[in-house]
């Protein structure tokens, strides 16, 4: 069951998604969604450290002993979390200057730790790195999602300085959805992350349950 | 299999020695890229409010320092033309919403504003960093005011009675920016004749 990839990729981008199904990482949740564009950069950074960690951790999960995990686990992420943040102020300046809030946040999501414990302690090398990369993608989509949410009821806008993130091709996605100062404050606002997320859960959730698939709660795969 | 205790140490020590080597190794080979990126800003933020036609001189060069009312030193970047100081720029501090809000401030010699940039803030993504030039043109205002125009009781936001427009849903931050260039300007006025003076 370990190498079911199809299963990875279906837990990590629905079925056990890290925000919709195990409601993980609610912080940066909440506080990067105020738009798709950042929702997008916190999740691309995520991912990134999500699949090195997962990769290391299952390479050396002979050696972690039971009783030092936590600690290790928690080394691991805030250590590819500072090489990140290091490596690209050194040489991915412009992107650092917009995503460069973002990454030291991503130690503070516990969604890392979580596969880390459920998945990657207990799974051979490819499967966890390819568990840690879908949930890290099921985890950028989501925030993508709850961010658009937000920021089309909050600002009007779609995918706004989506450029400075992606490079100037990407011009093209920064729309205007509704007119200029036409926009719900509250979505962008703290209480808006609770709303949105809510509400898009409740949705995921209607979804399964027409597709009559059981409700699952946390747990190392989907039941 | 009940292991002894010292495994479990050695086991986290070695982790956190293994790590600790690699991010330091990782900083050697960064610090001097990330030194010389920040030096990039600088002249960078320094570009952005001292306009090229006044100064034929490097400002990060021509730089003294000197004490504000609080004691701190403040590095003040002069530009000069022809021996003359032109104008000056430095670092002005301002409390936001989401805490300090640095600014980049340039002030010409006779005490008009040249320019105001943020160069590091932690506002609300969507609310407060409309001071940025790049999501608003809200800071790019202030360019020729002066402490007398607008008068120095009208250096406040339009809620608190002042003469500069707040954003929607972010009145702590415009609020923050704008005293903090109050204050910027004052602290010109007081030491007018240090920064403009040629050694």
């Amino acid at each position: 069951m370990s190498s079911d990839y199809g299963r990875i990729v279906r837990d990590g981008l629905w079925d056990n998604n890290g925000v919709f199904g195990m409601i993980l990482g609610m912080c940066p949740t909440m506080a990067m969604t105020t738009s798709a564009t950042n929702g997008l950069g916190m999740g691309l950074a995520t991912a990134a450290v999500m699949a090195a960690s997962s990769l290391l951790v299952a390479l050396f999960r002979g050696v972690i002993t039971q009783e030092v995990r936590i600690p290790v686990f928690i080394l691991i992420v805030a250590a590819m979390v500072t090489l990140v943040d290091l490596t690209m102020n050194a040489w991915m300046h412009e992107l650092y200057k917009v995503l460069g809030l973002f990454i030291p946040l991503i130690v503070s999501n516990c969604l890392p730790l979580a596969r880390l414990e459920a998945f990657a302690a207990k799974e051979p090398v490819l499967p966890s790195f390819m568990d840690g990369l879908f949930m890290g993608i099921g985890f950028t989509l989501s925030l993508t999602a709850i961010g658009a949410v937000r920021e089309i009821v909050g600002s009007g806008t779609l995918f706004a300085n989506a450029s400075l993130l992606l490079g100037p091709a990407f011009t093209f996605l920064e729309t205007r959805v509704l007119p200029a100062d036409s926009g719900v404050l509250v979505a962008i606002l703290p209480p808006g992350g609770f709303l949105a997320t809510g509400l898009l859960l409740a949705g995921k959730r209607y979804i399964d349950v027409k597709a009559g698939k059981p409700i699952a709660m946390a747990g190392a795969h989907s039941v | 299999m009940k292991r002894p205790t010292w495994i479990h140490a050695v086991v986290l020590g070695a982790f956190c020695t293994g790590f600790g080597i690699i991010l330091a190794t990782t900083n050697v080979f960064t610090a001097d890229q990330i030194a010389q990126r920040a030096v990039e800003d600088m002249q960078n933020s320094l570009a952005q409010v001292v306009p090229a036609a006044i100064h034929d001189n490097s400002l990060v060069k021509d730089a003294i320092t000197v004490k504000n009312d609080a004691g701190k030193d403040i590095t003040i970047y002069r530009a000069m033309k022809d021996g003359k100081v032109t104008g000056v720029a430095y670092e002005i501090d301002g409390t936001g919403y989401g805490g300090q809000i640095r600014l980049m401030l340039g002030v010409d010699a006779a005490g008009n504003i040249l320019g105001v940039r943020a160069t590091e803030y932690h506002e609300t993504p969507g609310l407060g960093d409309k001071i940025d030039p790049a999501k608003s043109d809200w800071i790019t205002r202030f360019t020729g005011l002066s402490l007398g125009r607008p008068p120095v009781d009208k250096w406040k936001v339009k809620k608190d009675g002042g003469d500069f427009d707040q954003f929607s849903g972010a009145t702590i931050t415009p609020r923050g920016v704008v005293a903090a260039i109050r204050a910027g300007l004052e602290f010109f006025a007081a030491h007018k004749a240090q920064f403009l003076e040629v050694r």
